[in-house]
């Protein structure tokens, strides 16, 4: 056990609905058999989206969560990735993406399928953007869909940003997670001003009758996480 | 004829206003015909007076005659706004304007005295930019929104007057930055305006002085100065026990008895303590001990404004023996006939309970009486360098500050609401006033590229600009809606988010869960609650809580069985001991002869640590170690508060890790810290004996501060208030209320991303300069690491000393810092491993 505790592991690997899936450091999933990616929540462009109400955000959001993006892509070197919804944060921001940011995604994207799973920040989203647009899809058992739905089984999710908080000895660490109880997971947020919702929040809790285990996203790891572990904000 | 003028013009005071005094039975004092002589001759000053002094009325009197004396008032045409009073508090501002009431109404003044806080209903406010009183009161927000507006240069213009209320406090803070800056755009708008300053006594009256003359190129750049001398000399001494105080603790229990009986034979006994935690925690011991039903009220920030009102209101009108209160009564509404005032706990600064005993005996030829509560052994010594300092009168009021650059922003923002400026004049302008008169160009052009489109090297945001430069070479405000998110977010005061406590019901579903379904009972500071972890027990509005967690935006809390909270972080007092008192506390320690001057009980505890290990120096550091437990403890006493102390362990703890040493927690108080670990730091010392000198080496100041910052959650939350302040972030969107929590979320994540790609952006510069000052003390960390090079003092003994004690009892009582990381998840995923493998 000890050994398995030193073991450094930047992935970790779980079975969801039968299938092998790798969770990854970036906040990404890998399905192996299927040889697919799985990201949820880029919100690219949620800074320039303050920008327009006067908020002027540091306009480096979009990069910072397409770094992330990349090197899990290079990581994995996947056929497909599936960007399941909020991909942009607008529905405008497709057209906000600077130059290098463009290049960078397209760079991405080259050489495999992409598939971008519309949200509710992101129900629309235009033609040059590169990639197919669907709603909702299959892979093998699963489902794949933005916003999780109660008492369906075997399904990937995005939309609520799970964030885990662990208290220890009177120190506490608040981190993104995956939560999975075997059959659906909901990912964290990809992008880098994407916030967190509690993963004791109620919320969660139809969606996981039998309770599940958080995957927090650590510094150098993923750590598995009871739900008897996590506490409220 | 000169012969036959009446005698009488030779006072400087009109006929109505002689008539006035004397019909009250009153002279008119010395520093009130000073301030009338300063006014008529244009000059600004200051008046530095004790409390009782009759402030408000010399700050007025000269308005007050000028506008009696003015012509018959003109019929038809509208008022102009005469004189402008400012205060901190919106209740003061309130309580003067009825103060004013009685003179205007008895002499039959053709005067009207308004006011305006964020509790004037929109069409009063509009009404008084377009109908102005002759006066108003107000507050430094408000003055800000008037002079955002686009009238702001035709209200003002005529301004003959500012009145500057309870100075001292103001200039300590980002709200004096802020009213700096209003005063210099006061001063440009109003070429004929004087300011007059009221404030109690100061360190540095001078500071005050270039504050108020906030005009650039005058050859007198500071105000007068009147001084009304100090009263008679204080009656004030500390509150001796027959019995042992304990080590540590700041609830002062013990003398709980011995309060009540004061009360019971004074008049009417203000009791001051640091906290809101300690003032609930006292109040509810005074009544349990209060067999007479004395009439002992409660007053604190973050009780309900009526409640709060009724208090007053009662207080004045004489129906209260005592109240319990904290520094929301620091500020000078006047109370009547208090006759004691006791305060509990440590002092902290010598200013700061000079100022708290004014508050009793408000005539200024008596002398006030006084008594010091020290709540542990430690706070006895606190006390004697504080009832010291009074006999001498020193005074140890913080430094003028370098304005922060977050609420020139805002300001920049706001000017840019009320008219089209040009960089050079705003520049000009806003150097006039004294926290910014060093302000280079490149920080202002950064501050003003900040306001525009964010000032990021990366130009993403030129469309949105909030502010642009025209044709003309002025800058202008974008569109009205950028005008309107000015006006709702403009102030400094960004903690004070409060936060609803509301009573929960568990669940009979569900048992261990709990549902929002009883009454809110009030609101607790954000900051506070973030502290505590489900479970937590506190005090509050005289009722034991359970912390059940949060709901929403509110605190979800049950009705704890027990009597006993825990009140986690229950720190010694929100404000750290000033370095003055800590110096004076330095030196009676290190000085067996001042001893005899302190109570039997504490000059035992120092020859006891005397014989046992090192009584320090001055100048020294002592650093003790020892082994407990099966840990190895390291304790030092800097003496320099808490929050230096926090920054200082967090620094220490990532250095030992560095080293191996193993640190696993530690606990800082106001007088020093302890650290414990796995490895016995005195083994290490022997080993390698420069060891403990360069833990302590100032150069953690540099990478290791660096690192820290990163992820420290104090720098996040010094962060956030830049950014609100300076307006990145808004606190509210109109018709969408956000409440801070959420706000907490997405600074953190922007600060992170911000640090990694431009780390001198404007911003992180004023977190940071925040830091040196704030809730890091990292200034008075840099201070105390340069005395102490070279006089570290390394004791290893086998057990713990008596001085170390004090601080280990905070061990449990106190939450143990730290920042969380990897080590904690580890433990926790080893829970679930244990768990399955069982």
């Amino acid at each position: 056990m000890t050994a398995l505790l030193k073991m450094k592991q930047t992935t970790s690997e779980i079975a969801l609905s039968g299938l092998a899936a790798v969770l990854d450091l970036s906040g990404a999933l890998f399905l192996a058999d299927e040889n697919v990616l799985l990201v949820a929540d880029l919100h690219f462009e949620k800074g320039s989206s303050f920008a327009r109400r006067g908020m002027m955000l540091p306009p480096y959001d979009t990069r910072e969560t397409l770094k992330a993006l990349r090197q899990a892509v290079s990581r994995f070197s996947p056929r497909a990735v599936i960007a399941l919804g909020d991909s942009f944060h607008d529905v405008g921001g497709p057209d906000r993406l600077g130059e290098e940011e463009r290049a960078t995604l397209a760079a991405v994207q080259a050489g495999r399928d992409w598939i971008w799973v519309t949200g509710n920040h992101d129900h629309t989203l235009p033609a040059n953007i590169g990639g197919e647009v669907v709603e909702t899809m299959t892979l093998g058992p699963l489902t794949l869909r933005h916003e999780p739905e109660e008492g369906t089984q075997s399904e990937v999710a995005g939309h609520l940003h799970p964030v885990g908080k662990v208290v220890m000895r009177g120190r506490s660490t608040r981190r993104r997670c995956f939560l999975t109880d075997g059959t659906r997971c909901i990912m964290p947020a990809l992008g880098a001003y994407a916030g967190g919702l509690n993963a004791c929040d109620a919320a969660f809790e139809p969606l996981f009758p039998n309770s599940f285990t958080a995957h927090l996203i650590g510094s150098e790891r993923i750590f598995a996480i009871a739900r008897g572990m996590l506490c409220g904000d | 004829m000169l012969g036959s003028m009446p005698k009488k013009s030779s006072s400087p005071l009109p006929e109505r206003f002689r008539r006035w005094f004397d019909s009250r039975g009153w002279q008119p004092r010395r520093h009130q015909l000073d301030l009338l002589a300063k006014a008529k001759a244009g000059l600004s000053a200051l008046l530095v007076a004790p409390t009782g002094a009759g402030k408000t009325l010399a700050g007025f009197l000269p308005s007050l005659v000028e506008l009696a004396e003015r012509d018959s008032p003109p019929r038809g045409r509208k008022r102009v706004l005469h004189t402008l009073y400012i205060s901190p508090l919106k209740a003061l501002a309130v309580d003067i304007a009825r103060n004013l009431e009685t003179p205007v109404r008895e002499m039959e003044l053709p005067i009207r005295i308004e006011t305006r806080t964020g509790d004037t209903p929109a069409h009063k406010r509009a009404r008084q930019i377009e109908h102005p009183p002759d006066i108003l009161l107000t507050t430094p927000e408000q003055l800000a929104l008037l002079l955002a507006h686009r009238d702001a240069r035709e209200l003002f213009k005529n301004l003959r007057r500012v009145v500057l209320d309870e100075l001292h406090s103001l200039v300590t803070s980002k709200r004096g930055d802020l009213l700096s800056l209003g005063l210099a755009r006061l001063y440009a708008l109003a070429p004929e305006l004087t300011a007059v300053g009221l404030s109690a006594t100061v360190r540095e009256p001078d500071d005050l002085r270039r504050y108020l003359v906030a005009k650039p190129s005058v050859e007198r750049n500071l105000a007068d100065l009147v001084v009304v001398a100090g009263s008679a000399e204080p009656d004030i001494r500390m509150l001796e026990l027959d019995e042992p105080l304990p080590l540590s603790g700041h609830t002062a229990a013990a003398s709980m008895p011995a309060i009540y009986d004061l009360i019971a034979k004074h008049k009417t006994t203000l009791v001051f303590v640091n906290t809101r935690l300690q003032a609930e925690y006292t109040f509810q011991a005074l009544w349990d001990l209060n067999e007479d039903g004395l009439a002992i009220a409660l007053h604190h920030g973050s009780l309900d404004v009526s409640q709060r009102r009724r208090v007053e209101e009662a207080m004045v009108a004489g129906k209260l023996r005592a109240v319990v209160c904290t520094a929301t009564l620091d500020l000078g509404i006047d109370w009547g006939d208090v006759d004691l005032v006791v305060n509990v706990g440590a002092p902290k600064g010598a200013s700061r309970i000079m100022q708290r005993i004014g508050r009793s005996n408000h005539r200024m030829d008596e002398p006030s009486k006084a008594y010091l509560v020290p709540a542990n052994r430690f706070e006895i010594l606190e006390c004697r360098a504080a009832l010291d300092a009074v006999h001498e009168a020193a005074q140890d009021t913080p430094d003028a500050r370098i304005g922060a650059l977050d609420v020139l922003c805002q300001h920049i923002l706001g000017m840019a609401c009320a008219e089209p400026f040009r960089l050079e004049e705003l520049y000009e302008e806003v150097r006039a006033a004294a926290p910014y008169a060093d302000l280079s160009w490149e920080d202002f052009e950064a501050s003003v590229a900040f306001v525009a489109t964010g000032g990021y090297a990366l130009r993403a945001y030129e469309r949105f600009a909030k502010i642009v430069k025209g044709k003309d070479g002025l800058w202008r405000v974008r569109d009205a809606r950028i005008a309107q998110q000015y006006r709702l977010n403009v102030g400094t005061i960004v903690e004070s988010t409060m936060i609803k406590v509301r009573l929960g019901r568990t669940s009979r579903a569900r048992p261990g869960s709990v549902l929002p379904r009883g009454k809110v009972l009030g609101e607790i500071e954000e900051y506070f609650a973030e502290t505590m972890t489900p479970g937590d027990t506190f005090l509050f509005a005289g009722e034991v809580l359970r912390f059940e967690g949060f709901h929403e935006d509110e605190v979800l809390a049950t009705r704890a069985s027990g009597s006993d909270p825990k009140i986690p972080s229950y720190a010694g007092g929100k404000f750290p001991l000033s370095t003055f008192l800590a110096a004076r506390v330095r030196e009676i320690l290190a000085d067996p002869f001042e001893w005899d001057r302190l109570p039997p009980q504490l000059a035992d505890y120092l020859l006891a640590q005397r014989r046992r290990s090192i009584v320090p120096g001055p100048r020294d550091l002592l650093v003790e170690t020892f082994p407990r437990g099966g840990r190895y403890y390291m304790t030092c006493f800097p003496f320099e508060g808490r929050l230096a102390h926090q920054t200082l362990g967090m620094l220490l703890t990532r250095r030992l890790e560095r080293a191996r040493q193993k640190p696993l927690g530690f606990v800082a108080n106001d007088y020093g810290l302890a650290i414990w670990g796995m490895n016995d730091i005195a083994a290490k010392q022997a080993r390698d004996p420069g060891f403990i000198d360069t833990l302590f080496a100032e150069d953690m100041l540099g990478d290791d501060l660096e690192d820290w910052l990163a992820e420290s959650s104090l720098m996040k939350r010094t962060f956030r208030q830049c950014a609100v302040i300076a307006g990145m972030i808004e606190r509210r969107f109109p018709g969408q209320e956000k409440t801070g929590r959420q706000v907490t979320i997405s600074t953190d994540l922007v600060y992170d991303v911000l640090r990694k790609h431009e780390p001198d952006h404007v911003l992180l510069r004023a977190a940071r300069a925040d830091a040196a000052t704030g809730l890091l003390d990292v200034k008075r960390l840099g201070m105390m690491l340069k005395r102490i090079r070279g006089r570290i003092i390394h004791k290893p003994l086998d057990r713990v000393s008596p001085l170390s004690v004090s601080v280990m009892l905070e061990i449990g009582r106190e939450r143990i810092q730290g920042e969380g990381a990897d080590d904690i998840l580890a433990e926790a995923e080893a829970a679930l491993l244990d768990e399955a493998l069982a």
